[in-house]
């Protein structure tokens, strides 16, 4: 029994330390590719290349005063970010990165994602409420609207992959990617997807809630120290989480590219972080390429396109499993 | 019809993707920045930086205490005080120059008659207390002799456009 919960927190470890190295490194790798297309280049001072510099900025981080407003619930504001944190890291439990790498192979394991991705609103709207300033309180409100209004058309398209799929475990969803990728039957709603992960994240074009010009820094303008810490590492841990779900769902998960023996060579979780890789370079590119969206043209992208597309989706899908493949 | 194109063309994202392709190539382009402190941009010979108060080769001071840099100056931040000198030449005997005031404008320099006031190429003199901005005499013939090289030869060099 007590080896079987140590065996357990062993496991949860080594989820946890390589993606929080993986979350730093994210922060170092956004810089640069941001630098990188702004013909400069960015952090190389800290160690060789500046690869110390997310060490450096989190102790620097940590060595920072936590500010607690005066005005503010002090208990849900120092509880909002180690939810976000929490949360973005509990989605993990499910994720497989390799065949049988996964820390529990749930049934459900796409229903518990969706559940708790969507729980991270939570986070965020107690943090802008409970700072008690405006900033916050309208980033807050930016943030949660429209996680929830890009959430649905993200759970539509889920839907499509279960059709597709027969199943909700998301081992069996990679599995049955072998031969081929989802993206390329389901390739509009690939793209709806990818474009909502981005807005799901929080993410360029769609930062609104953080939109500096407006808002200073959205719902974390009164955190500092290790509670901004916690917000800053959810966010990027999201980013990642987004990135991963999009591989398993459509990119074929630990599968290499091509059918061919000698692919299968290299293990499967290494392609699977190539693939969540070329996802998030995609995620910084779009940051250093596209303006940010007005609000109202975010909504009526999320519920007038993203929405009919692919509710027009299902039904395509649906037919073509009902008359094709005769479920 | 026209409406019809455009829908397409929103729909395939080919603007995005023209953009994005754009933002790829400056991706792979040389990098513009420079290593700073051990590298520096190029500077103008009419670069005007920290001031200094030259000499003659002889070694006496070429300010002749003529107060026209302090007449001159917009933003008043000289301040000279003269007397004869036992030789009977005229010299300050203060020249104070705030650099906290001055708003490197290079007034002082046009309006010297002998050269003496210049501004020269150093702007890395950054100091921790506002105290050690006031420039007095002795700091400014410091930073002439320091800086003579690099001044007398910008002061050549752009002396055929005068």
């Amino acid at each position: 029994m007590l080896f079987e919960i140590f065996y357990i927190i062993l496991k949860i470890v080594l989820i946890i330390l390589p993606l929080m190295i993986f979350i730093a490194y994210l922060t170092y790798f956004e810089r640069r590719v941001i630098g990188a297309i702004q013909l400069r280049k960015g952090p190389n001072v800290v160690g060789p290349f500046g690869l110390f510099q997310p060490l450096a900025d989190g102790l620097k981080l940590l060595t920072k005063e936590t500010v607690v407003p005066t005005n503010s619930n002090k208990l849900i504001f120092l509880f909002s970010p180690i939810l976000t944190f929490t949360l973005a890291l509990v989605a993990w439990a499910v994720i497989p990165i390799d065949y049988d790498i996964v820390l529990s192979n749930i049934n459900v394991g796409i229903l518990y994602v969706f559940a708790i991705s969507s729980l991270g609103v939570y986070g965020i709207i107690m943090a802008g409420w409970s700072s008690n300033s405006r900033y916050a309180f309208l980033g807050a409100l930016r943030s949660a609207a429209q996680m929830i209004s890009y959430e649905v058309s993200i759970g539509l398209i889920i839907i499509n992959i279960l059709l597709t799929v027969g199943s909700l475990n998301l081992t069996e969803i990679v599995l049955a990617q072998k031969n081929l990728w989802f993206f390329i039957p389901h390739f509009p709603v690939f793209l709806i997807f990818f474009i909502s992960t981005l807005a799901e994240t929080n993410r360029a074009p769609f930062d609104l809630p953080e939109a500096e010009a407006e808002l200073v820094a959205g719902y974390n303008v009164e955190y500092s120290s290790l509670a901004f810490g916690l917000f800053f590492l959810g966010e990027y841990g999201n980013m990642i989480l987004m990135s991963s779900l999009t591989t398993i769902l459509f990119l074929g998960g630990w599968y290499p590219p091509f059918d061919y023996d000698f692919l299968y060579f290299i293990p499967g979780f290494f392609w699977f972080f190539l693939k969540v890789c070329i996802i998030l370079f995609l995620f910084l590119w779009i940051r250093a390429t596209l303006p940010r969206y007005r609000y109202d043209q975010l909504m009526r992208l999320g519920w007038k396109v993203f929405l009919p597309i692919s509710l027009l989706w299902i039904v395509i899908t649906s037919s073509y499993l009902y008359f094709f493949e005769k479920f | 019809m026209n409406k019809f194109l455009k829908i397409i063309k929103n729909t395939l994202l080919i603007e995005i993707l023209e953009g994005m392709l754009l933002t790829l190539k400056y991706f792979f382009k040389k990098k513009v920045t420079i290593n700073y402190p051990f590298e520096k941009g190029p500077l103008s010979p009419r670069f005007r930086g920290e001031h200094a108060l030259r000499r003659y080769e002889s070694g006496e001071e070429r300010c002749i205490a003529c107060k026209l840099c302090e007449a001159v100056c917009p933003a008043q931040a000289i301040i000279i005080e003269a007397e004869p000198r036992d030789d009977g030449s005229r010299r300050t005997t203060r020249y104070e120059i705030d650099m906290t005031k001055c708003i490197y404008c290079g007034f002082c320099q046009e309006s010297c008659p002998v050269d003496a006031i210049v501004e020269g190429p150093n702007f890395e003199f950054a100091t921790e207390t506002r105290e050690e901005l006031i420039y007095d005499k002795k700091k400014l013939l410091d930073n002439g002799d320091r800086w003579e090289m690099e001044i007398s030869k910008n002061l050549e060099s752009d002396s055929k456009y005068l």
